[in-house]
Protein backbone atom coordinates (compact mmCIF):
# COMPACT_ATOMS: atom_id res chain seq x y z
CA UNK A 1 0.00 0.00 0.00
CA UNK A 2 0.99 3.48 -0.61
CA UNK A 3 2.14 5.72 2.46
CA UNK A 4 0.39 8.64 2.09
CA UNK A 5 2.13 12.15 2.41
CA UNK A 6 -1.31 14.02 2.61
CA UNK A 7 -4.84 13.28 3.08
CA UNK A 8 -6.58 16.04 0.53
CA UNK A 9 -9.49 14.16 -0.35
CA UNK A 10 -11.59 10.64 -0.58
CA UNK A 11 -10.74 11.15 -4.64
CA UNK A 12 -6.82 10.41 -4.32
CA UNK A 13 -6.90 7.55 -1.37
CA UNK A 14 -7.00 3.85 -2.54
CA UNK A 15 -9.60 1.46 -1.13
CA UNK A 16 -6.97 -0.23 0.60
CA UNK A 17 -6.07 3.31 2.04
CA UNK A 18 -9.57 4.10 3.18
CA UNK A 19 -9.96 0.59 4.84
CA UNK A 20 -6.76 0.99 6.72
CA UNK A 21 -7.63 4.22 8.14
CA UNK A 22 -11.11 3.01 8.91
CA UNK A 23 -9.39 -0.07 10.67
CA UNK A 24 -6.55 1.97 12.56
CA UNK A 25 -9.15 3.97 13.83
CA UNK A 26 -10.94 1.40 14.84
CA UNK A 27 -8.46 0.42 17.04
CA UNK A 28 -8.06 4.12 18.19
CA UNK A 29 -11.31 4.07 19.80
CA UNK A 30 -10.29 2.15 22.75
CA UNK A 31 -7.80 5.04 24.00
CA UNK A 32 -10.91 7.39 24.26
CA UNK A 33 -12.90 5.61 26.47
CA UNK A 34 -10.17 4.62 28.80
CA UNK A 35 -9.76 6.54 32.31
CA UNK A 36 -6.40 7.95 31.44
CA UNK A 37 -7.02 9.30 27.86
CA UNK A 38 -3.18 9.54 26.25
CA UNK A 39 -1.41 7.59 24.20
CA UNK A 40 2.60 8.72 23.35
CA UNK A 41 2.50 8.26 19.74
CA UNK A 42 2.96 11.19 18.18
CA UNK A 43 5.26 12.74 21.31
CA UNK A 44 7.17 15.39 19.59
CA UNK A 45 5.19 16.00 16.51
CA UNK A 46 3.80 19.29 15.79
CA UNK A 47 -0.03 19.97 14.51
CA UNK A 48 -1.21 23.03 13.23
CA UNK A 49 -5.01 23.40 13.22
CA UNK A 50 -5.71 26.22 10.37
CA UNK A 51 -9.27 27.03 10.08
CA UNK A 52 -10.69 29.82 7.91
CA UNK A 53 -14.17 28.50 8.59
CA UNK A 54 -16.42 28.19 12.04
CA UNK A 55 -16.16 24.58 13.10
CA UNK A 56 -16.44 23.46 16.58
CA UNK A 57 -17.07 19.87 16.18
CA UNK A 58 -14.05 19.44 13.18
CA UNK A 59 -11.91 21.55 15.24
CA UNK A 60 -11.64 19.78 18.61
CA UNK A 61 -11.72 16.77 17.41
CA UNK A 62 -8.59 17.43 15.58
CA UNK A 63 -7.31 18.58 18.46
CA UNK A 64 -8.20 16.14 20.82
CA UNK A 65 -7.21 13.45 18.30
CA UNK A 66 -3.47 15.28 18.40
CA UNK A 67 -3.13 15.66 22.20
CA UNK A 68 -4.32 12.42 23.63
CA UNK A 69 -1.42 11.12 21.23
CA UNK A 70 0.80 13.00 22.89
CA UNK A 71 0.93 16.03 19.73
CA UNK A 72 1.28 19.48 20.59
CA UNK A 73 -1.48 21.28 18.69
CA UNK A 74 -1.99 24.77 18.19
CA UNK A 75 -5.30 25.95 16.85
CA UNK A 76 -5.65 29.31 14.34
CA UNK A 77 -8.86 30.01 13.34
CA UNK A 78 -9.08 32.76 10.86
CA UNK A 79 -10.66 35.82 12.82
CA UNK A 80 -7.08 35.76 15.08
CA UNK A 81 -4.71 34.97 12.07
CA UNK A 82 -2.94 37.39 10.18
CA UNK A 83 -5.40 37.23 6.98
CA UNK A 84 -7.14 39.29 8.94
CA UNK A 85 -4.37 42.04 8.31
CA UNK A 86 -4.34 41.45 4.76
CA UNK A 87 -1.93 38.26 4.76
CA UNK A 88 -2.76 36.17 1.56
CA UNK A 89 -3.27 32.69 2.29
CA UNK A 90 -0.12 31.45 0.44
CA UNK A 91 1.34 33.80 2.84
CA UNK A 92 0.01 32.38 6.12
CA UNK A 93 0.64 28.88 4.53
CA UNK A 94 4.25 29.57 4.22
CA UNK A 95 4.99 31.20 7.25
CA UNK A 96 3.40 28.63 9.54
CA UNK A 97 5.35 26.31 7.55
CA UNK A 98 8.54 27.81 8.16
CA UNK A 99 7.88 27.23 11.90
CA UNK A 100 8.02 23.36 11.00
CA UNK A 101 5.10 21.67 11.90
CA UNK A 102 4.69 18.18 11.36
CA UNK A 103 0.90 18.56 10.18
CA UNK A 104 -1.04 21.28 8.56
CA UNK A 105 -4.95 20.75 9.39
CA UNK A 106 -6.61 22.87 6.98
CA UNK A 107 -10.17 24.12 6.21
CA UNK A 108 -10.93 26.73 3.85
CA UNK A 109 -14.16 27.58 1.86
CA UNK A 110 -12.66 27.42 -1.30
CA UNK A 111 -11.76 24.11 -3.44
CA UNK A 112 -8.60 22.98 -3.58
CA UNK A 113 -6.60 24.83 -1.01
CA UNK A 114 -5.21 22.18 0.40
CA UNK A 115 -3.65 20.71 -2.99
CA UNK A 116 -2.93 24.48 -3.69
CA UNK A 117 -0.82 25.07 -0.32
CA UNK A 118 0.57 21.71 -0.53
CA UNK A 119 2.71 22.54 -4.16
CA UNK A 120 4.44 25.43 -2.28
CA UNK A 121 4.89 23.63 1.28
CA UNK A 122 7.62 20.80 1.65
CA UNK A 123 8.04 18.28 4.62
CA UNK A 124 4.81 19.38 5.95
CA UNK A 125 1.86 16.69 5.39
CA UNK A 126 -1.12 18.66 4.92
CA UNK A 127 -4.95 17.50 5.65
CA UNK A 128 -8.25 18.61 4.10
CA UNK A 129 -10.66 18.84 7.17
CA UNK A 130 -13.40 20.74 4.20
CA UNK A 131 -12.71 22.83 1.52
CA UNK A 132 -15.39 24.67 0.08
CA UNK A 133 -18.10 21.92 -1.88
CA UNK A 134 -15.04 19.76 -2.77
CA UNK A 135 -14.82 17.21 0.22
CA UNK A 136 -14.51 16.12 3.40
CA UNK A 137 -12.14 12.68 4.04
CA UNK A 138 -12.38 12.80 7.58
CA UNK A 139 -15.92 13.06 8.02
CA UNK A 140 -16.71 10.15 5.19
CA UNK A 141 -14.03 8.04 6.93
CA UNK A 142 -15.86 9.10 10.40
CA UNK A 143 -18.94 7.74 8.61
CA UNK A 144 -17.77 4.64 7.14
CA UNK A 145 -15.81 3.79 10.98
CA UNK A 146 -19.72 3.85 12.05
CA UNK A 147 -21.26 1.78 9.63
CA UNK A 148 -18.24 -1.07 10.20
CA UNK A 149 -19.73 -0.92 13.63
CA UNK A 150 -23.19 -1.62 12.63
CA UNK A 151 -22.49 -3.69 8.91
CA UNK A 152 -18.86 -5.23 8.81
CA UNK A 153 -18.29 -3.95 5.57
CA UNK A 154 -20.61 -1.47 3.86
CA UNK A 155 -20.29 -2.94 0.51
CA UNK A 156 -24.07 -3.92 -1.04
CA UNK A 157 -25.53 -1.29 1.38
CA UNK A 158 -27.73 1.32 0.60
CA UNK A 159 -27.56 4.79 2.00
CA UNK A 160 -30.46 7.87 1.50
CA UNK A 161 -28.30 10.87 1.92
CA UNK A 162 -30.91 14.09 1.96
CA UNK A 163 -30.85 17.56 1.91
CA UNK A 164 -28.54 20.57 0.38
CA UNK A 165 -26.74 18.25 -1.67
CA UNK A 166 -25.18 20.92 -3.83
CA UNK A 167 -23.84 22.72 -1.23
CA UNK A 168 -22.18 19.63 0.94
CA UNK A 169 -18.87 18.13 0.65
CA UNK A 170 -19.89 15.69 2.62
CA UNK A 171 -21.99 14.18 -0.22
CA UNK A 172 -19.35 14.29 -2.43
CA UNK A 173 -16.79 13.31 -0.59
CA UNK A 174 -19.77 10.02 0.14
CA UNK A 175 -20.60 9.70 -3.88
CA UNK A 176 -16.70 9.15 -4.09
CA UNK A 177 -16.16 6.80 -1.27
CA UNK A 178 -19.11 4.79 -2.66
CA UNK A 179 -17.73 3.73 -5.81
CA UNK A 180 -14.47 2.48 -4.20
CA UNK A 181 -16.23 0.44 -1.45
CA UNK A 182 -19.17 -0.24 -3.47
CA UNK A 183 -22.44 1.07 -1.62
CA UNK A 184 -25.13 2.45 -3.22
CA UNK A 185 -25.76 6.08 -2.75
CA UNK A 186 -29.18 7.35 -3.49
CA UNK A 187 -29.36 11.09 -3.19
CA UNK A 188 -32.87 12.65 -2.20
CA UNK A 189 -33.47 16.61 -2.74
CA UNK A 190 -35.52 19.26 -4.69
CA UNK A 191 -33.75 20.12 -8.58
CA UNK A 192 -32.64 23.46 -6.71
CA UNK A 193 -30.60 21.61 -4.35
CA UNK A 194 -28.99 19.02 -6.65
CA UNK A 195 -26.29 20.01 -8.67
CA UNK A 196 -26.34 19.32 -12.26
CA UNK A 197 -25.91 15.88 -13.98
CA UNK A 198 -25.05 14.16 -10.56
CA UNK A 199 -25.99 11.21 -11.71
CA UNK A 200 -22.44 10.66 -13.17
CA UNK A 201 -21.47 9.62 -9.90
CA UNK A 202 -23.32 6.54 -10.01
CA UNK A 203 -25.71 7.35 -7.89
CA UNK A 204 -29.78 7.08 -7.52
CA UNK A 205 -31.73 10.31 -7.96
CA UNK A 206 -35.07 11.19 -6.14
CA UNK A 207 -36.91 14.42 -4.93
CA UNK A 208 -39.41 12.69 -3.48
CA UNK A 209 -38.37 11.46 0.10
CA UNK A 210 -40.93 8.52 0.70
CA UNK A 211 -39.92 7.01 -2.81
CA UNK A 212 -36.24 6.60 -1.61
CA UNK A 213 -36.80 5.29 1.96
CA UNK A 214 -37.91 1.38 1.15
CA UNK A 215 -34.95 -0.50 1.24
CA UNK A 216 -32.69 1.87 2.89
CA UNK A 217 -30.34 0.77 4.96
CA UNK A 218 -29.14 4.12 6.66
CA UNK A 219 -30.70 7.71 6.26
CA UNK A 220 -27.67 10.37 5.85
CA UNK A 221 -29.36 13.71 6.51
CA UNK A 222 -27.53 16.77 5.73
CA UNK A 223 -27.50 20.00 7.55
CA UNK A 224 -30.01 22.65 5.40
CA UNK A 225 -27.49 25.31 5.45
CA UNK A 226 -30.49 28.01 6.51
CA UNK A 227 -27.61 31.07 6.08
CA UNK A 228 -26.99 30.20 2.93
CA UNK A 229 -30.41 29.22 1.47
CA UNK A 230 -32.74 31.36 2.71
CA UNK A 231 -32.32 34.61 0.07
CA UNK A 232 -31.76 32.22 -2.58
CA UNK A 233 -35.14 30.47 -3.02
CA UNK A 234 -34.06 26.99 -3.01
CA UNK A 235 -37.27 25.89 -1.04
CA UNK A 236 -40.52 28.01 -0.46
CA UNK A 237 -40.38 27.67 3.45
CA UNK A 238 -38.54 25.92 6.96
CA UNK A 239 -41.59 24.15 7.55
CA UNK A 240 -42.12 23.11 3.83
CA UNK A 241 -39.14 21.40 4.09
CA UNK A 242 -39.85 19.62 6.74
CA UNK A 243 -42.96 18.14 5.62
CA UNK A 244 -41.38 17.35 2.40
CA UNK A 245 -37.84 16.43 3.14
CA UNK A 246 -37.52 15.91 7.64
CA UNK A 247 -37.21 12.73 9.10
CA UNK A 248 -39.58 11.61 11.19
CA UNK A 249 -40.63 8.93 12.71
CA UNK A 250 -43.46 7.88 9.90
CA UNK A 251 -40.47 7.99 7.36
CA UNK A 252 -38.14 6.27 9.40
CA UNK A 253 -40.42 2.99 9.80
CA UNK A 254 -40.81 3.20 5.94
CA UNK A 255 -37.42 3.02 5.88
CA UNK A 256 -37.35 -0.28 7.59
CA UNK A 257 -36.51 -1.82 11.21
CA UNK A 258 -32.49 -1.77 11.17
CA UNK A 259 -32.05 1.71 9.05
CA UNK A 260 -29.50 3.78 10.95
CA UNK A 261 -29.80 8.00 11.13
CA UNK A 262 -26.73 9.98 10.48
CA UNK A 263 -26.17 13.30 10.41
CA UNK A 264 -22.58 14.92 10.35
CA UNK A 265 -23.42 18.00 12.40
CA UNK A 266 -24.84 20.14 13.92
CA UNK A 267 -28.60 19.08 13.67
CA UNK A 268 -31.25 21.63 12.39
CA UNK A 269 -34.13 19.97 14.93
CA UNK A 270 -37.72 20.68 13.50
CA UNK A 271 -35.52 21.00 10.09
CA UNK A 272 -34.26 18.24 8.41
CA UNK A 273 -34.76 16.15 11.20
CA UNK A 274 -37.44 15.59 14.23
CA UNK A 275 -36.30 15.46 17.47
CA UNK A 276 -37.79 12.45 18.17
CA UNK A 277 -35.79 11.08 15.80
CA UNK A 278 -32.71 12.78 16.60
CA UNK A 279 -33.15 11.10 20.29
CA UNK A 280 -34.03 8.00 18.88
CA UNK A 281 -32.13 4.28 19.48
CA UNK A 282 -31.76 4.62 15.50
CA UNK A 283 -29.49 7.43 15.45
CA UNK A 284 -25.92 6.82 15.06
CA UNK A 285 -25.38 10.69 15.19
CA UNK A 286 -23.24 10.97 18.78
CA UNK A 287 -21.64 7.21 17.58
CA UNK A 288 -20.04 9.74 14.42
CA UNK A 289 -18.67 12.47 16.78
CA UNK A 290 -16.80 10.18 18.69
CA UNK A 291 -16.00 7.80 15.91
CA UNK A 292 -14.80 11.12 14.70
CA UNK A 293 -11.46 11.49 17.37
CA UNK A 294 -10.58 8.02 16.48
CA UNK A 295 -10.27 8.46 12.71
CA UNK A 296 -8.46 11.77 13.12
CA UNK A 297 -5.85 10.05 15.27
CA UNK A 298 -5.31 7.32 12.42
CA UNK A 299 -5.40 10.13 10.14
CA UNK A 300 -2.49 12.09 11.66
CA UNK A 301 -0.51 8.55 12.77
CA UNK A 302 -1.01 7.56 9.39
CA UNK A 303 0.74 10.92 8.40
CA UNK A 304 2.84 11.14 10.56
CA UNK A 305 4.36 7.57 10.56
CA UNK A 306 6.55 5.52 8.28
CA UNK A 307 8.42 8.82 6.66
CA UNK A 308 11.50 7.16 5.89
CA UNK A 309 9.94 5.04 3.12
CA UNK A 310 10.36 6.56 0.24
CA UNK A 311 7.66 8.89 -1.80
CA UNK A 312 6.94 7.85 -4.97
CA UNK A 313 5.77 11.49 -6.61
CA UNK A 314 4.25 10.21 -9.61
CA UNK A 315 1.88 8.10 -7.54
CA UNK A 316 0.36 10.70 -5.91
CA UNK A 317 -1.69 11.10 -9.10
CA UNK A 318 -1.77 14.89 -8.46
CA UNK A 319 -3.99 16.92 -10.65
CA UNK A 320 -2.14 20.23 -12.28
CA UNK A 321 -2.93 23.65 -11.03
CA UNK A 322 -4.68 24.81 -13.71
CA UNK A 323 -7.27 22.01 -13.31
CA UNK A 324 -7.38 23.23 -9.46
CA UNK A 325 -8.30 26.88 -9.94
CA UNK A 326 -11.08 25.75 -12.46
CA UNK A 327 -12.34 23.66 -9.86
CA UNK A 328 -12.22 26.01 -7.18
CA UNK A 329 -13.78 28.48 -9.77
CA UNK A 330 -17.05 25.96 -10.20
CA UNK A 331 -17.02 25.42 -6.70
CA UNK A 332 -17.61 28.62 -6.16
CA UNK A 333 -20.42 29.08 -8.29
CA UNK A 334 -21.94 26.01 -6.27
CA UNK A 335 -21.17 23.47 -9.37
CA UNK A 336 -18.76 20.59 -8.86
CA UNK A 337 -15.96 19.59 -11.05
CA UNK B 1 19.55 -19.77 4.32
CA UNK B 2 19.32 -22.11 7.33
CA UNK B 3 15.67 -22.72 8.64
CA UNK B 4 15.59 -24.63 11.51
CA UNK B 5 12.38 -25.90 13.46
CA UNK B 6 13.83 -25.53 17.22
CA UNK B 7 10.82 -26.92 19.15
CA UNK B 8 8.12 -28.93 17.43
CA UNK B 9 4.56 -29.67 18.65
CA UNK B 10 4.63 -31.69 21.74
CA UNK B 11 7.92 -29.96 22.88
CA UNK B 12 5.90 -26.46 22.76
CA UNK B 13 2.87 -28.27 24.51
CA UNK B 14 4.56 -29.58 27.44
CA UNK B 15 6.98 -26.04 27.83
CA UNK B 16 2.95 -24.85 27.78
CA UNK B 17 1.69 -27.16 30.65
CA UNK B 18 5.45 -26.11 32.89
CA UNK B 19 4.31 -22.25 32.55
CA UNK B 20 0.82 -22.83 33.79
CA UNK B 21 2.17 -24.80 36.21
CA UNK B 22 4.18 -22.20 37.41
CA UNK B 23 2.03 -19.10 36.87
CA UNK B 24 -1.26 -20.69 38.44
CA UNK B 25 -2.84 -18.81 41.51
CA UNK B 26 -6.28 -18.63 43.01
CA UNK B 27 -6.61 -15.25 40.65
CA UNK B 28 -5.15 -15.05 37.70
CA UNK B 29 -4.63 -11.72 36.00
CA UNK B 30 -3.29 -12.49 32.16
CA UNK B 31 -2.74 -10.20 29.71
CA UNK B 32 -1.48 -11.27 26.41
CA UNK B 33 0.47 -9.17 23.43
CA UNK B 34 -1.11 -8.98 20.25
CA UNK B 35 -0.73 -11.67 18.43
CA UNK B 36 1.39 -14.12 19.08
CA UNK B 37 1.51 -13.09 22.91
CA UNK B 38 -2.39 -13.40 22.91
CA UNK B 39 -2.37 -17.11 21.39
CA UNK B 40 0.27 -18.00 24.29
CA UNK B 41 -2.25 -16.84 26.67
CA UNK B 42 -5.31 -17.76 25.61
CA UNK B 43 -3.03 -21.46 25.49
CA UNK B 44 -1.96 -21.09 29.12
CA UNK B 45 -5.88 -19.72 29.98
CA UNK B 46 -7.07 -22.95 29.08
CA UNK B 47 -4.31 -25.13 31.44
CA UNK B 48 -4.19 -22.82 34.43
CA UNK B 49 -8.67 -22.90 34.06
CA UNK B 50 -8.64 -26.78 33.49
CA UNK B 51 -7.30 -27.31 37.15
CA UNK B 52 -10.29 -24.68 38.19
CA UNK B 53 -8.55 -21.50 38.79
CA UNK B 54 -10.42 -18.06 37.72
CA UNK B 55 -8.50 -16.28 34.80
CA UNK B 56 -9.37 -12.73 34.06
CA UNK B 57 -8.09 -12.44 30.51
CA UNK B 58 -6.74 -9.37 28.21
CA UNK B 59 -4.88 -8.16 25.42
CA UNK B 60 -2.91 -5.21 24.60
CA UNK B 61 -1.92 -4.27 21.34
CA UNK B 62 1.34 -2.06 21.83
CA UNK B 63 1.51 -0.35 18.09
CA UNK B 64 0.67 3.13 19.95
CA UNK B 65 3.50 3.04 22.12
CA UNK B 66 6.49 1.66 19.85
CA UNK B 67 9.63 3.13 19.59
CA UNK B 68 10.22 3.05 15.77
CA UNK B 69 6.51 5.30 14.37
CA UNK B 70 9.00 7.14 12.24
CA UNK B 71 11.00 4.83 10.71
CA UNK B 72 8.20 1.56 10.38
CA UNK B 73 4.71 4.04 10.06
CA UNK B 74 1.29 2.47 12.13
CA UNK B 75 0.66 -0.86 12.09
CA UNK B 76 -2.08 -1.73 9.82
CA UNK B 77 -3.49 -4.87 11.67
CA UNK B 78 -3.71 -2.95 14.80
CA UNK B 79 -6.55 -4.61 16.87
CA UNK B 80 -7.58 -2.60 19.84
CA UNK B 81 -6.26 -3.43 23.59
CA UNK B 82 -8.80 -5.08 25.79
CA UNK B 83 -8.88 -5.70 29.24
CA UNK B 84 -12.08 -6.02 30.89
CA UNK B 85 -11.11 -5.55 34.52
CA UNK B 86 -9.97 -2.87 36.80
CA UNK B 87 -5.27 -3.78 36.83
CA UNK B 88 -5.12 -1.22 39.75
CA UNK B 89 -3.93 -3.17 42.73
CA UNK B 90 -3.87 -6.53 41.07
CA UNK B 91 -1.07 -8.59 40.06
CA UNK B 92 -0.80 -8.88 36.51
CA UNK B 93 0.96 -11.85 34.11
CA UNK B 94 1.95 -10.18 30.78
CA UNK B 95 2.67 -12.77 28.42
CA UNK B 96 4.32 -12.66 24.91
CA UNK B 97 5.69 -14.99 22.73
CA UNK B 98 8.86 -14.67 21.70
CA UNK B 99 11.17 -12.12 24.35
CA UNK B 100 14.55 -10.53 22.26
CA UNK B 101 15.53 -7.01 22.63
CA UNK B 102 12.93 -6.14 25.62
CA UNK B 103 11.11 -2.79 23.46
CA UNK B 104 7.89 -4.78 23.06
CA UNK B 105 7.76 -4.96 26.73
CA UNK B 106 8.16 -1.97 27.71
CA UNK B 107 5.92 -0.55 25.41
CA UNK B 108 3.54 -2.67 26.97
CA UNK B 109 4.10 -1.89 30.37
CA UNK B 110 3.77 1.91 29.81
CA UNK B 111 0.38 0.83 27.84
CA UNK B 112 -0.66 -0.35 30.93
CA UNK B 113 0.56 2.47 33.12
CA UNK B 114 -2.03 4.06 31.38
CA UNK B 115 -4.88 1.82 31.90
CA UNK B 116 -3.86 2.10 36.09
CA UNK B 117 -1.51 1.18 39.19
CA UNK B 118 -0.93 -2.79 38.98
CA UNK B 119 0.32 -4.24 41.94
CA UNK B 120 3.71 -5.90 40.04
CA UNK B 121 3.76 -6.79 36.58
CA UNK B 122 5.62 -9.98 36.04
CA UNK B 123 6.82 -11.51 32.48
CA UNK B 124 5.94 -14.73 31.14
CA UNK B 125 7.46 -15.88 27.72
CA UNK B 126 7.18 -19.02 25.80
CA UNK B 127 10.62 -18.33 24.37
CA UNK B 128 13.66 -16.20 25.49
CA UNK B 129 15.92 -15.67 22.39
CA UNK B 130 18.39 -13.38 24.42
CA UNK B 131 19.68 -10.19 22.76
CA UNK B 132 18.13 -8.01 25.52
CA UNK B 133 18.68 -4.06 24.58
CA UNK B 134 16.99 -2.88 27.86
CA UNK B 135 17.05 -4.13 31.63
CA UNK B 136 14.35 -6.46 30.85
CA UNK B 137 13.95 -10.18 32.05
CA UNK B 138 11.15 -12.95 31.80
CA UNK B 139 10.06 -14.56 35.52
CA UNK B 140 8.79 -17.48 33.74
CA UNK B 141 9.89 -18.92 29.82
CA UNK B 142 9.07 -21.92 28.24
CA UNK B 143 12.51 -21.80 26.28
CA UNK B 144 15.74 -20.23 26.23
CA UNK B 145 17.86 -20.34 23.13
CA UNK B 146 20.79 -17.99 22.59
CA UNK B 147 19.94 -17.29 18.72
CA UNK B 148 22.27 -14.92 16.54
CA UNK B 149 21.56 -11.54 15.77
CA UNK B 150 20.95 -12.09 11.54
CA UNK B 151 18.37 -14.56 12.14
CA UNK B 152 14.40 -14.17 13.37
CA UNK B 153 12.87 -16.72 15.80
CA UNK B 154 8.81 -16.76 15.66
CA UNK B 155 6.31 -18.94 16.77
CA UNK B 156 4.02 -20.43 14.21
CA UNK B 157 0.62 -21.38 14.64
CA UNK B 158 -0.98 -23.50 11.79
CA UNK B 159 -4.58 -23.94 10.46
CA UNK B 160 -4.94 -27.20 12.67
CA UNK B 161 -3.15 -25.51 15.66
CA UNK B 162 -0.02 -27.17 15.25
CA UNK B 163 2.46 -24.95 17.01
CA UNK B 164 6.26 -24.83 16.58
CA UNK B 165 9.26 -22.45 16.91
CA UNK B 166 11.11 -21.72 13.87
CA UNK B 167 14.54 -19.84 13.83
CA UNK B 168 15.11 -18.58 10.18
CA UNK B 169 18.32 -16.37 8.82
CA UNK B 170 17.34 -12.91 7.80
CA UNK B 171 20.38 -11.26 6.75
Amino acid sequence: MQAMQHLFGIADLEPEQIEYLVNLGHSFIDINRRPLKKAPTLRGKTIINLFFENSTRTRTSFELAGKRLSADVINISASTSATKKGETLLDTGMTLAAMQPHVLVIRHSVAGTCEFLADYLDNTAIVNAGDGAHEHPTQILTDLLTLKQTWGSPKGKVITMVGDIAHSRVARSHLLAAKKLGYQMRVVAPKTLLPAEIERYGCEVYHDFDAALPGSDAVYMLRVQTERLTDNCCFPSIREYHEAYGLNRTRLKAAGEGALVLHPGPMNRGVEIATDVADSVHSHVLAQVEHGVAIRMAVLAALCGGHEQAHDEAARKRRTKRAMEEDAMQSKEGLWP
Amino acid sequence: MTDTILFDHATVSMALDQMASNIAAADVYLVGIHRGGAKVADALQQRIQADGHHIYRGNLDISFYRDDLDTIGPNPEVRPSELPFDISGKHIWLVDDVLYTGRTIRAAMDELFDYGRPASIRLAVLLDRGGRQLPIRADCHGFEHMAPANCSVDLHISTTNQWHIEQRQVK
